[in-house]
């Protein structure tokens, strides 16, 4: 039976890491919610209470309803395709084929590398004339595409690059699982005449649910918090057809200056992020369990 | 006979999309190893190179920004593991009030990352007067609920009879903890801190709004500065100072594959 903790253990146990965590994550989210309501301070008048002011203007953003469009498209566009690559990624490496290593060296990759190295490399890959895509198009005698530059490509060119990014990362955690599915399973399944198919589908995939459940919670907080390409690669253009939520936030509060409006927006950011953990949870969670 | 021909098509079409997706990066090693002019011009026999990196190790403080962040991952580092430690060890061995409520309220943080409350934590920053200092960049990260929740399943599966008999020998909580529960999670914290040290290396738009002078700069930072202030600055330099900033990473990464993979998988699953 455990002990009860004293007073002066839990002190320095507790009270103290707690207290770091508390005025780094929950104190900074109250303190948004509570300075939305305020307007901003300037030199002649300190801040004042406007009521729901900040969040009318929020409701009357015509950019940040492009923005909240983009955000979804990136999210919904990213995920599903980082996780199917990883899977199909995971398989290739699991199989024990010649050349398994330079695979998942290759796959694993550009994980390791910080996202800006990603984006100037990325940047490069994209730029016009010189970069290998263009020069791969002028091979095929296709006319030049300005990836970054123009609105009709600049997100999807993003979502190309955090999906190459983080396929690698979700493999490993595929990987874990599929070493961990039991091989009489798949046998009892092989005597019965099931192809590798088959057993794909009815007996790997089922055993993987709580490992997609992970990952994809973990993808969908990636695509909110992670934005560093976007300020490298376009600064959210050209006109914002490339602004993500949390770039949004970064230029309104520190280009800008204005730390209510940006405030209003992290209230927004964080009520979402909770609304869509929770559904993605109870989805992905409501279907029947193998295990 | 079928069997070897599917394997010999399998491994093609992986190896394929190997070749594939390390694209990107191999174009920007050709580049980064070559002179300007062979930047976007391909001929195998193109004299290799070591000019552009002396010259982007000259062009920005990149020792500077090393060190920087070398310091920033090793205060970051220990704060972990000693609070998360000791937080995980309370939850495990001790019961007090608000035990289940304080956990879910810790768990938060692995949803509401630090990143999210850029415009807050900023404000509270200056309040403090810690802009534009490494500690400052640091201090949002010193307790990370995911170490918490790391460490405390691992302390879980920590037998009580082993805890008990110690604490019978007459040893206080601080050498049981110090004696029985770190060494047994030794592989949990090495997964930890190879998370933990490439989460921080790559950590770029926190410690961009916090930083203002090069004296406190971390590599990520240093390196976009390096890359976009001057607009001319040539493709072939910007390369090899990517390549330099992240190359302890990938080298490290070359080496500890094995285990690298093993321990982010076991991070992972837990």
């Amino acid at each position: 039976m455990n002990k009860r903790l004293p007073f002066g253990l839990a002190m320095i146990m507790l009270v103290i890491p707690c207290l770091l965590l508390v005025a780094f994550t929950h104190y900074p989210a109250l303190r948004a919610l509570l300075n939305s309501f305020w307007n901003n301070a300037s030199s002649r008048r300190p801040s004042k209470f406007v009521g729901v002011e900040n969040y009318q203007t929020l409701l009357e953003d015509d950019r940040l309803v492009q923005v909240m469009l983009n955000s979804t498209f990136y999210a919904l566009g990213t995920i599903p395709l980082a996780i199917g690559l990883a899977i199909g990624m995971a398989l290739l490496v699991n199989a024990k084929l010649p050349g398994t290593s330079l695979m998942r060296l290759s796959f694993f990759m550009p994980t390791m590398l910080p996202m800006i190295a990603v984006a100037n490399i990325w940047l490069f890959f994209y730029a016009p004339g010189i970069g290998l895509a263009s020069q791969i198009l002028g091979v095929f005698g296709l006319p030049p595409i300005n990836f970054l530059g123009s609105t009709e490509t600049s997100l999807i060119s993003m979502m190309f690059v955090a999906v190459w990014k983080e396929a690698g990362l979700f493999m490993i955690f595929y990987l874990a699982a599929l070493q961990a599915v039991p091989e009489n399973l798949k046998d009892a399944a092989r005597l019965e005449g099931a192809g590798p198919v088959r057993i794909f589908f009815n007996i790997v995939l089922p055993l993987l649910r709580p490992t997609t459940i992970f990952v994809a919670v973990n993808a969908l907080i990636n695509a909110f918090r992670l934005v560093d390409h976007v300020i490298v690669m376009t600064r959210g253009g050209p006109n914002n057809s490339s602004a993500l939520l949390l770039y949004y936030v970064y230029e309104v509060t520190f280009s800008q200056r204005d730390f209510a409006y940006g405030a209003t927006l992290t209230v927004l950011m964080v009520c979402l992020l909770g609304v869509l953990a929770a559904v993605q949870y109870w989805v992905l969670n409501r279907k029947a369990h193998y295990q | 006979m079928t069997q070897g021909l599917n394997r010999i098509m399998w491994s093609t079409i992986g190896l394929l999309l190997a070749a594939l997706w390390g694209l990107p990066f191999l174009y920007s090693v050709w580049t980064a190893f070559h002179d300007e002019i062979y930047s976007a011009n391909f001929v195998w026999n193109a004299p290799l190179t070591l000019e552009n990196f002396f010259e982007a190790w000259q062009a920005a403080p990149f020792a500077l920004y090393f060190l920087n962040t070398v310091i920033l991952i090793t205060i970051v580092l220990v704060a972990n593991l000693i609070l998360c430690t000791l937080v995980a060890y309370a939850f495990v061995r001790y019961r007090f009030r608000w035990a289940g409520f304080l956990f879910a309220l810790i768990m938060v943080q692995l949803l509401v990352s630090p990143e999210i409350l850029i415009v807050e934590n900023y404000l509270t920053l200056s309040k403090i007067g810690m802009i534009d200092t490494i500690l400052g960049i640091a201090l949002p990260y010193l307790t990370s609920a995911f170490g918490i929740f790391l460490l405390r399943q691992t302390f879980l599966t920590v037998p009580v009879s082993l805890d008990e008999a110690a604490q019978i020998e007459g040893a206080g909580a601080c050498r049981v903890l110090w004696n029985i529960y770190v060494p047994l999670a030794k592989p949990v914290y090495l997964a930890y801190a190879l998370v933990s040290i490439s989460f921080h290396w790559n950590n770029f738009l926190w410690p961009l709004i916090v930083t203002n002078s090069p004296e406190v700069r971390p590599v990520t930072v240093g390196l976009s500065v390096f890359a976009t202030v001057e607009s001319g600055v040539e493709w072939s330099l910007v390369n090899a100072a990517t390549l330099m900033t992240t190359a302890p990473l990938i080298i490290a990464f070359i080496i500890f594959q094995r285990q690298f993979v093993a321990n982010f998988m076991r991070a992972g699953i837990k």
